[in-house]
């Protein structure tokens, strides 16, 4: 064990794991936070607290994990490397595992183009590769990314890692994932998974590789909350892709929301079949009231008080 | 060769408001190649400057000199009479122009009337591409020869962030995804080993991280 954590032991016990995403809000409520723990409870074996997602500034996804832990949800912290350099990312990682942080994501972070300050100066010091060796390091090796010995405790987390699992081409994307894995990732979450007959590819391929022999992976899933939501993904979110069909599917149904719980349901059940799935990852971003109904609906097995 | 635009001209008038006399100084090296900086650049800014501001109601004198390389100490003299006659100098030069103009006329306002953008090359018809992000430690070797550092918006150093789409990066779709280009020359190469290994992280001391920096060459610098 490393961190100890809830999602540590569900992922070590090969319990069906289950996370979920919290976006911290634009403003300095806590509280915001707080809430949207308190309707995951329950249902998540921890909650991702993003990192100014889409370069957008948020409330601190430090501040906001303690936020969702002080509620009794455990949390993954995510951390880019867009907005931090070695020092930074180190002095937070310290931070973090002193404030009982369990479980960091180690993400490159969307490009600030994509965000409400787009004329910011990017940081990318490191890439999330040498970001997971560094974290790693520290918690292994004791060490710091430069080498001096960190004297006295040691961030002890679980560390993760993301992939876009049906992004093209199939090969080059498990060649970056054999990357994270050999760097220290012991938990991968993938983008939103639409196209599952690649996804399937995916594992497969990844399995005949044996990239995820030490590592496990929980498959991303977007519940769409409308058509028009669909839409403004492909259009403004990088990395996901949801197919014309799905789109259409939205568009035609009486009730989007309805339909969009029951996709996302179909969808959690189709990849609790494909070999090699750990979990899944819930990413009702601004919408996290549909994770328990997914959840229940999906019949995965109350998860009583943890 | 060093890349640079031209500013826009009400920036470079709103710096003329109080000049009698400028000299626009051109460079027949990189800036004229782009079709920025060269001796029709100048001559054509002259006319447009006198234009602009006799429409605004005042007089300016513009002369013009030629210059082969601003970056060259040793060619700067040669202007001497005819930086001396202005009381400022407009270079079109590169930012390393500009500045070896200033430090050779020291007392004159120095104007850049171009922003230097980047180290690139020709890339079709008047369109030019960054290619070197000038980082002082080469990885083109390790990379089928398309460098990560300026090619991949994010300079990742382990292959390609989850966000290209149909190949091209996340941030213009009109941009092939740098990582994908390695990987498919390295492929083609049959050295895809080179993608799988682990990168450490750069060293940027060699880039501008690590302060001003400066070459002298062992055998032929006084140093």
């Amino acid at each position: 064990m490393n961190s100890g954590g809830r999602l540590e032991k569900a992922l070590a016990e090969r319990e069906f794991a289950v996370t979920a995403e919290i976006g911290p809000p634009r403003n300095a409520s806590g509280e915001s936070v707080r809430a949207k723990a308190r309707l995951l409870k329950g249902f998540v074996h921890a909650a991702n607290v993003t990192d100014c997602q889409s370069a957008v500034v948020r409330l601190a996804s430090l501040a906001a994990a303690l936020h969702v832990q002080a509620e009794g949800v455990e949390a993954v912290w995510q951390m880019t490397c867009r907005d931090r350099n070695r020092i930074a990312m180190q002095s937070d990682l310290l931070g973090a595992a002193s404030l009982g942080i369990k479980n960091v994501l180690c993400l490159t972070g969307d490009h600030q183009k994509f965000g409400n300050h787009p004329a910011a100066k990017n940081v990318f010091d490191l890439d999330s590769v040498q970001m997971v060796e560094m974290v790693r390091r520290m918690r292994d090796d004791g060490r710091f990314h430069c080498g001096d010995e960190i004297k006295g405790p040691l961030p002890r987390f679980l560390i993760g890692a993301v992939e876009n699992a049906t992004a093209e081409p199939t090969v080059l994307r498990l060649l970056r994932l054999r990357k994270k894995v050999a760097a220290g990732a012991q938990f991968i979450q993938t983008q939103g998974v639409f196209d599952l007959a690649r996804f399937e590819v995916f594992m497969r391929e990844a399995a005949d590789a044996g990239i995820l022999e030490n590592c496990r992976l929980l498959a991303g899933v977007i519940p769409l909350k409308s058509a028009r939501a669909a839409r403004f993904m492909n259009e403004r979110v990088p990395g996901v892709r949801i197919p014309d069909e799905v789109v259409r599917r939205m568009e035609q149904s009486r009730d989007q929301e309805e339909e969009g719980i029951r996709i996302a349901v179909e969808t959690v059940d189709a990849l609790r079949r494909v070999p090699g799935v750990a979990g899944v990852h819930l990413m009702a971003v601004a919408w996290e009231e549909a994770v328990p109904r997914i959840v229940s609906e999906a019949g995965i097995k109350p998860l009583g008080d943890r | 060769m060093i890349v640079a635009e031209a500013k826009p001209l009400e920036e470079l008038l709103a710096c003329l408001e109080e000049s009698r006399r400028a000299l626009i100084v051109s460079c027949s090296g990189c800036t004229a190649v782009c079709l920025t900086g060269g001796a029709a650049q100048a001559t054509s800014l002259a006319s447009r400057l006198k234009i602009a501001k006799r429409i605004n109601g005042s007089d300016l004198d513009v002369e013009t000199a030629f210059l082969l390389r601003q970056c060259e100490p040793e060619l700067l003299p040669a202007i001497a009479d005819r930086c001396a006659r202005a009381d400022v100098l407009i270079s079109l030069a590169c930012g390393v122009g500009v500045q070896q103009l200033a430090e050779a006329y020291p007392d004159k306002w120095v104007i850049p009337a171009l922003n230097t953008t980047f180290a690139g090359s020709y890339a079709g018809e008047g369109v030019w591409e960054e290619r070197c992000g000038l980082c002082g430690n080469c990885v083109l070797h390790l990379t089928g020869g398309v460098c990560p550092v300026t090619r991949c918006a994010k300079g990742l150093l382990n292959g390609p962030c989850g966000g290209p789409a149909d190949g091209r990066c996340e941030v213009d779709p009109e941009v092939p995804c740098a990582w994908i280009l390695i990987y498919e020359r390295l492929q083609a190469q049959g050295r895809l080993e080179l993608f799988t290994q682990v990168r450490p992280a750069k060293d940027w001391r060699s880039a501008r991280d690590g302060g001003l920096r400066r070459f002298s060459r062992e055998g032929m610098s006084r140093e």
